[in-house]
């Protein structure tokens, strides 16, 4: 049994039964409505499944095989992607693609097809899984790969965790000299200053990433930090100190969320302003680097009991600074905004997924306290704009996307659904496609 | 390094201790009754730094094998000094109380298999000067209760062995450590609805390792039981049998 913290945005919601899968040698439970669950990182309902069981995958957490020589590693996929760094980084071998946390699952990373700072260069998660093993409800266990049941392969990459129960997987690790990344950062002062900085910087760096002032208006409109780094050289590395591991905990829920219009525009400003936003030689730890919030455990309680939403969004690079333009505005007026905004440019690597979110573009992400029918007016608005724009909306972050949208920004859904494992559904997917409850 | 046996090493709890020895670099010999389990567990501990990994299949309750299941691993190991039972069967109260036959073969898996293979160690280890005996018993043994008193009597029995075990073989070198985990969420306890008492196989585990490398005698993990079980144990006899506990 487990109540509320089912999901990462804390949007209210019914109980839901967790049964643990403790060996990658045992069937399914037989049950009619089940839905795997690994971390609890999706933000919306794609990993809820309402009146059904989820099927707790962190007890499938073993290694099963690493090769040091070639960086292939072999594990179950209940493995955090944290554990797997504290393992094969000391060999020199980090994830491929890590999006900006480390407590996601393997099998959850493979299900959502994540992305993160290097899109540009290394495309999303499921560019880099070599095979994985599905198992079905009808007991069925299928070793799938871009060769092997190369359909369901491409079913599940992306799949939402509904075309089976991802119980292992083998994954590509990429080669770096240490835990070390070194880059620069700096402000700018408007959308086409961040699409300038990008194209010159995607060469060169493999990591890329801008924060965005959400609350600056008119000519502040589009401000921002841009982040850029690349894996250092081991001798740079040697004088550095590794940071604590200590971390904060927000240790209760406020009652109200603590994020509002005021706080917002106070912390936007003094972050944007702050003398550490310019940097022209940084050396950053990977932890701060790539997971700055995971450093504060728990932080989605800021928002108070009622939960919060994130819109995260991908617009063709046609157009983009006028749509963006016109969501900042639109954002702005509302009065509804977040602290944690991100743009980053996704590049042409296609996706393997059916149903995968990043494609070539740019991506804004945002997240924005529940105040109810009236921040859900906003993001049905950002929606209009997404969907006129040929864009799409991210399903991990999603909560409220109509079916309708949803259907238009995955045209492969229907193909997709003839892999949908008959005993397997979420919340999310009875929502998008408008089946009834099973 | 360690040379370690571990009975019941498929349970969570066994499992999450044995991954703490293994990044200490420890030889581990498993024992427990699924072989696809053991193996799967034995790969993950060799590359979570275990210098080596034997496994076992046996059942818990066949004591006569005890005699040749350590000389084995004595043999496999190079040597073995320290010991942990975890296995174990969470009993059906219910079922318990409506057949001799269910309570007597429940405290043969739960408290006369410890105590034969604590016998069996024991006399080894008091013959070879050290080593560390490390069983895991239960705070359901401090005081019997009517949810659960069949399981809680077997786990009083190996709390009270293991006792006078350890007074026995504290001159001679050995340490024995009697392990009361409360509420742990694991496979064993997946029907019950979890509440803020609840611990993690991996800070069970991390608290077992941490005992057994200091030599204490008797832990309870996460540390809160000791003041919760001495109330339990002191509420008096008139009050305490009209409890529903």
């Amino acid at each position: 049994m487990r109540r509320g913290g089912v999901s990462w945005g804390r949007l209210p919601g019914v109980e839901q039964r967790l049964l643990p899968v403790t060996s990658r040698h045992q069937p399914l439970p037989d049950q009619p409505s089940m839905l795997p669950w690994g971390n609890g990182r999706s933000y919306g309902d794609s990993c809820r499944n309402d009146g059904g069981v989820l099927l707790g995958t962190r007890t499938l957490d073993r290694y099963i095989a690493f090769d040091p020589a070639t960086g292939v590693i072999d594990l179950e996929a209940g493995v955090l992607l944290g554990e797997l760094i504290d393992l094969t980084l000391p060999n020199g071998w980090f994830p491929a693609v890590t999006p900006g946390t480390r407590w996601v699952t393997v099998g959850g990373a493979i299900a959502n097809d994540v992305h993160g700072k290097n899109h540009h260069r290394a495309g999303s998660f499921g560019n880099h899984v070599l095979d994985l093993e599905l198992l079905r409800s009808d007991g069925a266990v299928l070793h799938c790969s871009p060769t092997a049941h190369a359909d369901r392969f491409a079913a599940t990459i992306g799949g939402l965790g509904l075309t089976g129960l991802i119980r292992r997987a083998r994954l590509q690790l990429k080669r770096v000299a240490g835990p070390w990344l070194r880059g620069d950062s700096q402000r700018f002062g408007s959308l086409g200053e961040f699409f300038a900085i990008a194209a010159e910087s995607e060469r060169d760096w493999e990591y890329t990433v801008a924060w965005l002032d959400c609350s600056a208006t008119g000519g502040q409109l589009g401000r921002g930090i841009f982040i850029r780094g690349n894996h250092a050289p081991a001798q740079v590395a040697a004088a550095a100190q590794a940071p604590g591991s200590g971390r904060l905990r927000l240790p209760f829920t406020p009652p109200v969320s603590a994020v509002n219009s005021l706080s917002l525009r106070a912390f936007n400003t003094l972050y944007f302003h702050r003398p550490s936003a310019v940097a022209r030689d940084a050396l950053w730890h990977y932890r701060p680097f790539f997971y700055p919030l995971d450093a504060i455990v728990d932080w989605n309680r800021m928002y108070g009991p009622r939960g919060f939403y994130q819109y995260q969004c991908v617009l063709p690079q046609a157009g983009a600074v006028e749509v963006l333009t016109d969501m900042l505005r639109r954002i702005g007026a509302s009065g509804l905004g977040s602290f944690l905004v991100v743009l980053k440019t996704f590049g042409e690597q296609p996706s393997r997924g059916l149903l995968s979110f990043p494609r070539p573009g740019v991506t804004l992400a945002l997240d924005f306290p529940n105040r109810g029918e009236r921040t859900l007016a906003l993001l049905e608005a950002l929606d209009a704009l997404t969907l006129a724009a040929g864009g799409a909306v991210y399903p991990a972050k999603d909560a409220r996307m109509s079916a309708a949208a949803f259907q238009q920004y995955f045209p492969g859904w229907q193909a997709f659904a003839g892999h949908v494992d008959p005993k397997f559904t979420s919340s999310f997917w009875r929502r998008v496609t408008g089946s009834a409850r099973r | 390094m360690r040379r370690i046996l571990i009975m019941g090493a498929t349970s969570a709890i066994a499992e999450a201790t044995a991954r703490e020895f293994a990044a200490l670099g420890a030889a581990l010999f498993l024992v427990g009754r699924d072989a696809d389990r053991l193996a799967a567990i034995a790969d993950d501990l060799r590359l979570r730094g275990a210098a080596q990994v034997e496994i076992r299949v046996l059942d818990a309750r066949e004591l006569a094998a005890y005699p040749q299941l350590v000389d084995t691993a004595t043999a496999r190991l190079g040597g073995l000094d320290t010991a942990l039972l975890a296995h174990g069967t969470l009993t059906d109260q219910a079922a318990a109380q409506a057949s001799i036959e269910l309570l007597a073969d429940e405290f043969r898996i739960n408290a006369l298999s410890h105590m034969a293979l604590c016998t069996e160690l024991g006399n080894r280890f008091e013959s070879q000067g050290h080593g560390c005996i490390a069983v895991i018993s239960s705070v359901a043994g401090d005081r019997g209760r009517q949810s659960n008193y069949v399981y809680g009597a077997a786990k009083a029995a190996v709390t009270a062995f293991t006792s006078g075990l350890r007074q026995r073989l504290h001159p001679k070198g050995v340490t024995v450590l009697t392990i009361k985990p409360g509420f742990v969420d694991t496979p064993m306890t997946a029907a019950f609805r979890k509440g803020p008492l609840w611990a993690t196989p991996a800070q069970v585990g991390k608290a077992i390792a941490r005992a057994v490398q200091r030599g204490t005698p008797v832990l309870y993990t996460p540390w809160f039981w000791w003041p919760i079980m001495q109330i339990i144990r002191n509420i008096p006899e008139a009050i305490f049998r009209k409890l529903r506990l």
